[in-house]
C-alpha cells in the first residue's frame, strides 16, 4: 500500500487499482472546524486536478481536487451528517472518496510523506 | 511572518499569543482569529456562558463642546441631541448620496460624547470628525476595548464591578472595574447580553486576565465574533453596508428617530427621506438555505426562474442555528419573509428562503 500527497494537501492511499482520498491533518488544522462536506457522485469520472468535492469550515470553503484521474467508485456518505469527522480523523474515518485509477503512473508525480512534510512546513 | 512587521498590535497581543491564538491580519492589526477552543467551540461558549473579545482595534473618540450633540447630527441620521445622559445609540456616518461611510456607537457621557467606530474606517472617521469638531475631538488612542459577551457576562462582571449589574441594554457608566477606571456600556456585537469595557491601555492585560480567571469566561477570536454577529443579524461594515448602500436599503430605518426623519439635516437626507416615504428598490434581508451548504459573501441570489435578484453580503455556518445562515440584498418584491429564492453556490441553484433577522433570539437586558 502506497500513500502519496498533493500540493493542495490531499492524501491518496492506493491499494491495488483503488485509491482512497482525503485531506491531510495539516489541511484540517488550517481549515478549522469542518461544518460541511460535498462529495462527488459515485460512478462519475474525474481527471487529475479536477474539483471533486468541497470541504467548508466556519471560516472558508475549499475544493478537494482529484489527486489522480479515474472513476469514483465509493464516497464516504457518513461525512455529510458528521463533517467534524474530517477534523477528528482526517487520514482515517474522515476519508472523502475512493477512485479507480485510470493511470497509475500519475502517482509518480505526487509527493511521498517526507516531501509532503517539507511542503506543509511541519 | 514578514507581513506581521507592518501590522499594529493591541495592548492584548502578547496575552493572545500566550493563550495560543492563531493570529491574522485584520484592518491593519494583528488579531486573534481563533484560540485553541476553535471557532465552533468559542461561538457556542459565548452563547452558553461568556466570551471575552479584544476589540481594541476599534477607534475610541471623545467629542467635547456645549453643542456637540447638535453638531454631531450634521454627520449622522441618528437622534443624538435626544440621547439622554448615560445612554448609547447606534447610527451611521452618511455621505451626500445617502451611502454609509461607517456605522458607529455614540454615547452621551454627560459632559462629552463617547464614540466607537470601526477599525478599518477610523482614520477616515477621525478626519471627518476633525473637520467638524477641530480641537474638541480627542482620539482615545491610549485606551483598549474589551467586550464581555454572553448570558454569564453580568454575573462575571458583577464580581469586579457590582454596579454593572444595575445597567440596562445600551446604557453607559464610568466605573472602577477591579479597581481600574473604565467606561462601561451594556452593549455588544453578538446578540447576547454583555458589556464593552474601555480601559486604559496599560491596565488592559491585567483586567483581561482577571476576567479570564473566571471559569465561565473563554477568550474568543474574530472567527466566532463574525458567526455570532451574523446569527444576530448585525451588519459588518464593508460587507453588508458600505458607501453604495443607504441605511434604508440596509433595513436600518429603526436607527433614525422620528425628528431626524422629518427634519433631515444630515448628509444624504434628501435620498434617505425619499426612501423612507417611497421605499427602495432593494433591501437587506436574512437568508436561510434549506440544505447544509453555506452560501458565502458574493453568492448570487436568483428568483425561481434563475433571474438574478441580488447578492449575499455575509454568509456562512451558524453554529447555534446548526446550519447555514446568510444575509444579502434582494429586489424589494422578494424581501418578504418566507419568499423562496435560489442561491447559486458553485454553479448550482440551491433552495433558500428569506428569513426573519435575527436568526437567534437576542439576550439583551432591556
Amino acid at each position: 500500500m502506497t500513500v502519496k500527497y498533493t500540493e493542495d494537501h490531499e492524501w491518496i492511499r492506493v491499494d491495488g487499482a483503488i485509491g482512497t482520498v482525503g485531506i491531510t491533518d495539516h489541511a484540517q488544522e488550517q481549515l478549522g472546524d469542518v461544518v460541511f462536506v460535498e462529495l462527488p457522485e459515485t460512478g462519475s469520472t474525474v481527471a487529475k486536478g479536477d474539483a471533486a468535492g468541497v470541504v467548508e469550515s466556519v471560516k472558508a470553503a475549499s475544493e478537494i481536487y482529484a489527486p489522480v484521474s479515474g472513476e469514483i467508485v465509493e464516497v464516504n456518505a457518513a461525512l455529510v451528517d458528521a463533517p467534524q469527522t474530517v477534523n477528528a480523523e482526517p487520514t482515517g474515518a474522515g476519508w472523502f472518496f475512493k477512485i479507480r485509477l485510470s493511470d497509475p503512473g500519475e502517482l509518480d508525480g505526487l509527493m511521498d510523506e517526507d516531501a509532503y512534510k517539507a511542503h506543509a512546513g511541519d | 511572518m514578514t507581513e506581521s512587521q507592518d501590522l499594529k498590535t493591541t495592548p492584548l497581543t502578547a496575552l493572545h499569543q500566550r493563550l495560543g491564538a492563531k493570529m491574522v491580519p485584520f484592518a491593519g492589526y494583528l488579531m486573534p482569529v481563533q484560540f485553541p477552543l476553535g471557532v465552533l467551540g468559542e461561538h457556542r461558549h459565548t452563547r452558553a456562558k461568556a466570551g471575552l473579545f479584544d476589540v481594541s482595534h476599534m477607534g475610541q473618540l471623545r467629542v467635547d463642546g456645549a453643542d456637540a450633540a447638535a453638531r454631531f447630527e450634521t454627520l449622522v441620521p441618528g437622534d443624538i441631541a435626544g440621547l439622554g445622559e448615560g445612554r448609547t445609540r447606534y447610527t451611521q456616518f452618511t455621505n451626500a448620496d445617502g451611502g454609509i461611510l461607517d456605522d458607529l456607537m455614540v454615547t452621551n457621557a454627560g459632559d462629552h460624547l463617547f464614540v466607537v467606530v470601526n477599525a478599518a474606517c477610523k482614520e477616515a472617521d477621525t478626519a471627518l470628525l476633525r473637520a467638524t469638531f477641530g480641537a474638541e475631538l480627542t482620539e482615545l488612542a491610549d485606551r483598549a476595548l474589551l467586550a464581555l459577551q454572553g448570558p454569564s457576562a453580568a454575573a462575571v462582571l458583577a464580581t469586579l464591578a457590582p454596579e454593572a449589574a444595575e445597567m440596562t441594554f445600551m446604557t453607559f457608566r464610568t466605573m472602577d472595574v477591579a479597581g481600574i477606571p473604565c467606561f462601561v456600556t451594556r452593549s455588544g456585537y453578538t446578540g447576547e447580553d454583555g458589556y464593552e469595557i474601555s480601559v486604559p491601555a496599560d491596565r488592559a492585560e491585567a483586567l483581561a486576565e482577571k476576567l479570564l480567571a473566571h471559569p465561565e469566561v473563554e477568550p474568543i477570536g474574530l472567527g466566532a465574533r463574525d458567526s455570532l454577529r451574523l446569527e444576530a443579524g448585525l451588519c459588518l461594515y464593508g460587507h453588508d453596508i458600505d458607501t453604495t448602500t443607504s441605511p434604508i436599503e440596509a433595513a436600518l430605518t429603526w436607527s433614525i428617530g422620528k425628528r431626524r426623519r422629518e427634519q433631515g439635516g444630515f448628509p444624504g437626507a434628501a435620498r434617505i427621506q425619499d426612501e423612507i416615504a417611497n421605499g427602495t428598490s432593494r433591501r437587506r434581508v436574512g437568508l436561510k438555505p434549506e440544505g447544509r451548504a453555506p452560501a458565502r459573501e458574493g453568492t448570487e441570489i436568483t428568483d425561481l426562474d434563475g433571474r438574478p435578484i441580488g447578492k449575499v453580503t455575509s454568509g456562512g455556518f451558524g453554529p447555534t442555528v446548526d446550519g447555514p445562515v446568510a444575509m444579502g440584498y434582494v429586489e424589494t418584491a422578494f424581501a418578504a419573509e418566507g419568499t423562496e429564492v435560489r442561491l447559486v453556490v458553485r454553479g448550482k441553484p440551491l433552495p433558500a428562503r428569506v428569513a426573519k433577522l435575527p436568526f437567534v433570539a437576542p439576550g439583551y437586558k432591556r
